[in-house]
């Protein structure tokens, strides 16, 4: 039914940074598992450009206070036609994550799944092993040689 | 999810979807039949609306509160208000109407919304937080029993512990709290309020306040009218006649004047909460007070109050984290929902809700005989993979067995507790429980078949003085929790 040239292997979670306090932050450091599959720059960039986004989102500062304003006059019924500051981006975000996904993680054998999912506690990345079935013809060599 | 380039590469990943609530996927579950999120959700939360609507189980006090200020500001505006409208200026309906409906407004948003409740862990998730958790403890013997799960962070240079939740399996984040009501971990926890019907965090705080804060006003607003008008009649046609010809003045000022202490008591409170950006949790425990110590002070606090202020009540809406309404993957792992009393609980509502009451009965017993005969108090972890070992009380051996008669003093004087008290074991109650009850959260499926049981076994006892055991309890918990 589903073509499955790709198992899933493990999965890593990259955790919230709470050190500047409650606003969502991942943590940069490079988990081990991923040594062998992404370039230590690529995956620190994917996160820090994450956490710019969730900054933007949670940001107080003039367009915020508008918005709270405007929203607390009309009772909070704006929304119902307005989207919120932070809805954006987060549409921004899962854009940018399928974007990622499709350049980078996917060729690599990974697969990077919204935190919005996982509660926003985690980045989930999902490393997938090729099993070099019988359907794949150039499945178990390229796979090898894309790894590295 | 297609790839369109590389197409002579390895993998295709079609099978994978990051998009939860994808319409696509129905069509192919459309054989069973297809589940919203919220009807799967592992707390203990009504819905209504189809997932739009979210609250807490016990609502009663809720339709109270709606009641008081219904038929208050009705009587206001029906015997009141044209009086005042003749005779002063018709502003005064029109801006009591308006607080009124703010009020309102404001009391069904912080009802009815999400109060920032934290989805619990996947299971890999979970596994990934256990592998962490014992390789930082590392390995010991039987006999051996390592420290509380917790993670000290630094943030802005103040040590803050996070806990581990046992009920959702994930490390809480800082100023989180696990409502034992609702039996969620909400985010910025700041209490579960009755009068609203739901817990108070992060996504409705200023819902709440507002309303508490309108409310306060308009309690003001009816009793300074109210009093304007008898004066008025009463300068015209006497005092007592004056009561006789409206004699709704003379409720809506009791209510009023017993309302006013309160609520303007509390809007005082949350005003002084919100300057100092803290919660009520953090309030009564005193996380901040520099009794504690001297370098004691709050790190989420801006320094200055306007910006407090600002960020509490203007700052951005965070979205939901539950996604009530989505659909069900049907291959997405679920949570491990083991609270599912009301789920896995019989059908009927009187048997259910007889299921927590007596859990929860059970358990604040449990816990109170075991804080008086055990000096420990802190948390006994299981080491997995060994199997659950308890301490001091006889291990799980099949799921129905977990109180052995080793038990002391349980309660069995009372018919049909009993059982109750065999699942007890085994349903999460992390608020008051979880010192010694949970080596429950590692038995998975096998427990089902023993909530089954309970839901054909009938209890013998009176629902009527169960409810005020179960108050009782539930004070006594609400206290200890707070400790």
């Amino acid at each position: 039914r589903r073509p499955h040239s790709a198992s899933l292997a493990n999965k890593v979670f990259i955790q919230r940074d709470y050190s500047e306090g409650t606003v969502c932050k991942f943590q940069t450091k490079f988990p081990s598992e991923l040594d062998s599959r992404i370039e230590k720059t690529l995956f620190e960039d994917t996160v820090k450009t994450l956490n710019n986004y969730y900054a933007e989102a949670e940001k107080i500062g003039g367009h915020s206070y508008l918005e709270g304003c405007l929203a607390c006059i009309t009772a909070y019924l704006i929304f119902l036609c307005m989207e919120t500051r932070y809805e954006k981006v987060l549409k921004k975000i899962s854009r940018y994550i399928q974007e990622q996904n499709e350049k980078i993680y996917a060729p690599r054998g990974l697969l990077i799944t919204d935190p919005i999912e996982r509660g926003m506690r985690v980045i989930e990345i999902s490393i997938y092993e090729d099993r070099g079935s019988s359907g794949s013809s150039s499945g178990s060599s390229t796979t090898s040689s894309s790894g590295r | 999810m297609h790839l369109g380039i590389d197409e002579p590469r390895e993998c295709q990943y079609n099978q994978i979807c990051t998009h939860n609530s994808s319409p696509m996927e129905t069509p192919h579950s459309k054989k069973r039949k297809v589940k919203r999120k919220w009807q799967i959700f592992p707390g203990r939360n009504k819905f209504y609306c189809n997932g739009r609507i979210m609250m807490a189980k016990q609502t009663g006090v809720f339709y109270l509160t709606i009641v008081l200020i219904l038929v208050t500001s009705g009587l206001f505006f029906a015997f009141d208000c044209p009086f005042l409208a003749s005779n002063l200026t018709p502003a005064i309906p029109a801006i009591g109407g308006v607080l009124f409906l703010f009020v309102i407004g404001m009391l069904l948003r912080a009802s009815f919304s999400d109060p920032g409740v934290l989805p619990r862990a996947t299971p890999e998730e979970a596994a990934d937080v256990e592998r962490q958790i014992d390789a930082a403890n590392g390995a010991g013997g039987p006999g051996y029993r390592p420290p509380p799960r917790t993670r000290e962070v630094v943030i802005n240079g103040q040590t803050v512990k996070l806990k581990y939740c046992f009920t959702c399996k994930i490390f809480r984040p800082p100023r989180a709290s696990h409502c034992s009501l609702c039996d969620n971990c909400v985010e910025r926890f700041d209490h579960h309020c009755p009068w609203v019907g739901n817990c108070v965090g992060k996504r409705n705080y200023r819902f709440f306040y507002l309303f508490i804060l309108s409310l306060s006003f308009l309690t003001i607003f009816i009793f300074a009218f109210v009093i304007t008008h008898v004066i008025l009649r009463s300068n015209r046609t006497g005092f007592l006649s004056a009561l006789k010809d409206s004699p709704a003045s003379v409720l809506e000022v009791v209510v009023c004047f017993f309302s006013v202490w309160s609520i303007v008591g509390l809007s005082g409170f949350h005003t002084y909460l919100i300057s100092s950006n803290q919660t009520t949790n953090e309030d009564i425990k005193g996380s901040w007070s520099t009794k504690r110590g001297k370098d004691n002070y709050n790190p989420y606090s801006y320094g200055n109050i306007l910006t407090n202020c600002c960020a509490a009540l203007c700052g951005p809406l965070p979205p939901s984290l539950i996604d009530r309404r989505g659909f069900v993957q049907p291959d997405t792992p679920q949570p491990a929902a083991q609270s599912n009393g009301t789920n896995t609980c019989p059908t009927t509502q009187l048997q259910s809700h007889m299921c927590h009451q007596d859990q929860c009965i059970q358990s604040t017993k449990f816990v109170l005989q075991a804080a008086v005969t055990t000096p420990l108090l802190h948390a006994q972890p299981i080491l997995l993979g060994g199997g659950p070992v308890l301490q001091p009380k006889p291990s799980v051996g099949g799921p129905c067995s977990a109180l052995g008669p080793g038990q002391p003093s349980l309660p069995s004087s009372i018919p049909g507790l009993s059982c109750g008290g065999e699942v007890l074991a085994l349903h999460d109650s992390e608020n008051h429980c979880h010192h010694h009850l949970h080596h429950q959260h590692f038995i998975s499926p096998e427990e089902t078949p023993c909530t089954a049981h309970l839901g054909h076994h009938m209890p013998l006892y009176d629902p009527a003085s169960q409810d005020s055991l179960h108050e009782d309890s539930v004070r006594g918990l609400v206290k200890l929790s707070s400790v």
